[in-house]
């Protein structure tokens, strides 16, 4: 048995809000797991589901093989399980919440200090600071050390880098590498597209649904059309022109470029150029790109409404 | 209106033996969108407080839309516009309300407040919403809102702490054409964000490091000197040593 959470057809909804629409997807022993998507996704509740903290409507949810319905109790002590808002103690001691984590599943700081090691020590200087006194990458940290400390097979992060800042947010997820290493299967939420590059495989989520699931580099190179990325001084000008060009299939501003994708196949962008000079922008730069897990979800989101 | 919207000279901020901000200067052009970012606890939140005129400076000199920072701070807090993702509005009140609400605050005539109201709507398609509690919304026409009401009284400058959190891809790119949009009209735009490519849409970020500028230019040029392929690679080479980091 290959696949520690096998989700099938899973669907919630909270009194009018459908949260999830039949979701279905499974992730494999070992694998560094990412849902990938924005707020109000669907994301929280499909951790609750597997956590065993909210029934689902419809569908089945399995961890290792068991029934999140059925057999929550003997789901609950193989789970870390990290929330999106702090699960910590705040006014216990960085030590004092460790131990009271370990405690609520009868193991101590000391059986498993093994694995909680490589993070735990650099909170250790601290062990005896409130945990609220902590800045957000510590409590990221010790909230992770406390969801780790009794050995789960499998560890749910919600949104665990939501608000810690880009040094942080790296070392974080170095930190789940070394986890993966150990054989801890891992699912992670996030709503920015540039964490897909750390997982294995993504799910991309979007009102309750799953728009594609795949390796990162797989969902950023099916992006349908040839994509262009294309340079003015004046940012907001181009975009508005592109948008009135009589080919334009999509224009999305990414950053110090705009990216377009044309209706036409083989598209000549000297005509693209000399569109753009005839309407005001002179001094245009395009070339062809590579397309980024963003444009993929974009695309998928755009198709997804159409249909809808 | 200047040129030079916000100009510091050797701007500091001490707090007992504590140096939060350690003698920045910069100048930020009228218009520009101007990207300041440091790691937590490396001093941004601090200079912004100088710059909004909420904190009296250490020593240094400052000028915000013309203002001395020193003498000037209620000149200054009339005219610039400030949104933050968490504070911005009231989620218990409508849209209406809010939209009122800041009118009010900002001493905008009924009359003026009317054409406002007319445009907001318009411009973040709220049109049916109006009438809805603000907390019912979804996030991204919170922001949008939250931004078009930073804009009501027509400020010369903007602060946006981290603006697009959490929304979906497209709807993050439609706040950012707000603020180029705004930032035609001649709007500065100064936007505080942890999200590195939320630093490429800026004309020029900075990059604070123990209470200092370490770096400052526009995105592509950052990249060039540190030859990294983002300006997150660039943020890590120069925030990962700090002392004051939040790691």
């Amino acid at each position: 048995m290959n696949n520690v959470v096998e989700i099938s057809e899973v669907s919630k909804s909270y009194e009018d809000v459908k949260a999830l629409k039949e979701i279905s997807f499974e992730v494999e022993k070992g694998e560094l797991f990412g849902l990938i998507g924005p707020d109000g996704a669907g994301k929280t509740t499909l951790f609750r589901i597997l956590t065993t903290l909210l029934v689902p409507d419809s569908g089945e949810a399995k961890v290792l093989g068991m029934d999140v319905v059925e057999n929550y109790r003997e789901i609950r002590p193989i789970l870390g399980y990290m929330p999106g808002r702090f699960s910590l103690y705040q006014d216990l001691s960085v030590e004092e919440n460790i131990r009271f984590f370990a405690s609520v599943f009868g193991t101590t700081l000391e059986e498993n200090y093994d694995l909680v090691k490589p993070i735990y020590q650099q909170l250790e200087p601290f062990k005896n600071r409130l945990a609220g006194a902590l800045s957000g990458g510590m409590k990221q940290k010790l909230a992770l050390s406390c969801a780790l400390i009794h050995k789960p097979e499998l560890l749910i992060l919600d949104e665990p880098t939501t608000g810690v800042d880009a040094v942080s947010r790296k070392e974080f997820w170095e930190m789940l590498h070394l986890l993966k290493h150990q054989g801890i299967t891992i699912l992670a939420s996030t709503p920015y597209m540039d964490e897909a590059d750390q997982c294995d495989r993504v799910a991309l989520m979007q009102n309750g649904k799953i728009l594609k699931i795949s390796t990162p580099d797989e969902v950023a190179q099916s992006f349908s059309s040839t994509l262009y990325g294309i340079r003015s001084k004046h940012r907001f000008q181009l975009i508005q022109v592109l948008r009135e060009y009589q080919y334009v299939k999509s224009v999305q501003p990414f950053g110090e470029s705009v990216h377009y994708a044309d209706h036409r196949n083989d598209p000549d962008t000297d005509d693209i150029l000399r569109y753009l000079s005839t309407h005001g922008v002179e001094d245009a730069e395009i070339k062809k790109i590579d397309s980024n897990i963003e444009d993929t979800f974009m695309e998928l989101m755009q198709q997804e409404e159409s249909h809808a | 209106m200047p040129e030079v919207a916000i100009q510091t000279r050797d701007l500091t901020k001490k707090f007992g033996d504590f140096t939060a901000v350690n003698q920045i200067s910069f100048d930020v052009r009228r218009g520009e969108i101007f990207g300041f970012l440091g790691a937590n606890g490396a001093g941004k939140t601090t200079a912004i407080k100088m710059l909004t005129g909420l904190l009296s400076p250490t020593s240094g000199e400052g000028s915000v839309a013309g203002h001395d920072i020193h003498s000037e701070s209620e000149a200054i807090k009339k005219k610039i516009g400030y949104m933050s993702q968490r504070f911005s509005l009231y989620d218990d009140l409508t849209v209406k309300e809010n939209i009122r609400f800041y009118g009010g605050v900002y001493g905008l005539s009924r009359h003026i407040l009317r054409s406002k109201y007319d445009e907001i709507l318009e411009k973040v398609d709220l049109k049916d919403e109006i009438d809805s509690r603000v907390g019912s919304l979804p996030l991204g026409w919170k922001q949008k809102l939250a931004f078009s009401i930073a804009l009501l009284h027509e400020p010369k400058i903007v602060f946006l702490d981290e603006p697009t959190g959490g929304v979906d891809p497209i709807t993050r790119r439609q706040f950012w054409e707000m603020i180029y949009k705004a930032s035609e009209d001649g709007v500065t735009v100064f936007v505080t964000t942890h999200y590195m490519d939320e630093a490429e849409y800026c004309d020029r970020v900075s990059i604070m490091v123990d209470g200092k500028i370490e770096a400052l230019d526009s995105p592509v040029e950052l990249k060039r000197s540190f030859s990294a392929k983002s300006i997150e690679e660039v943020f890590i080479e120069l925030a990962r040593g700090a002392e004051n980091s939040d790691g």
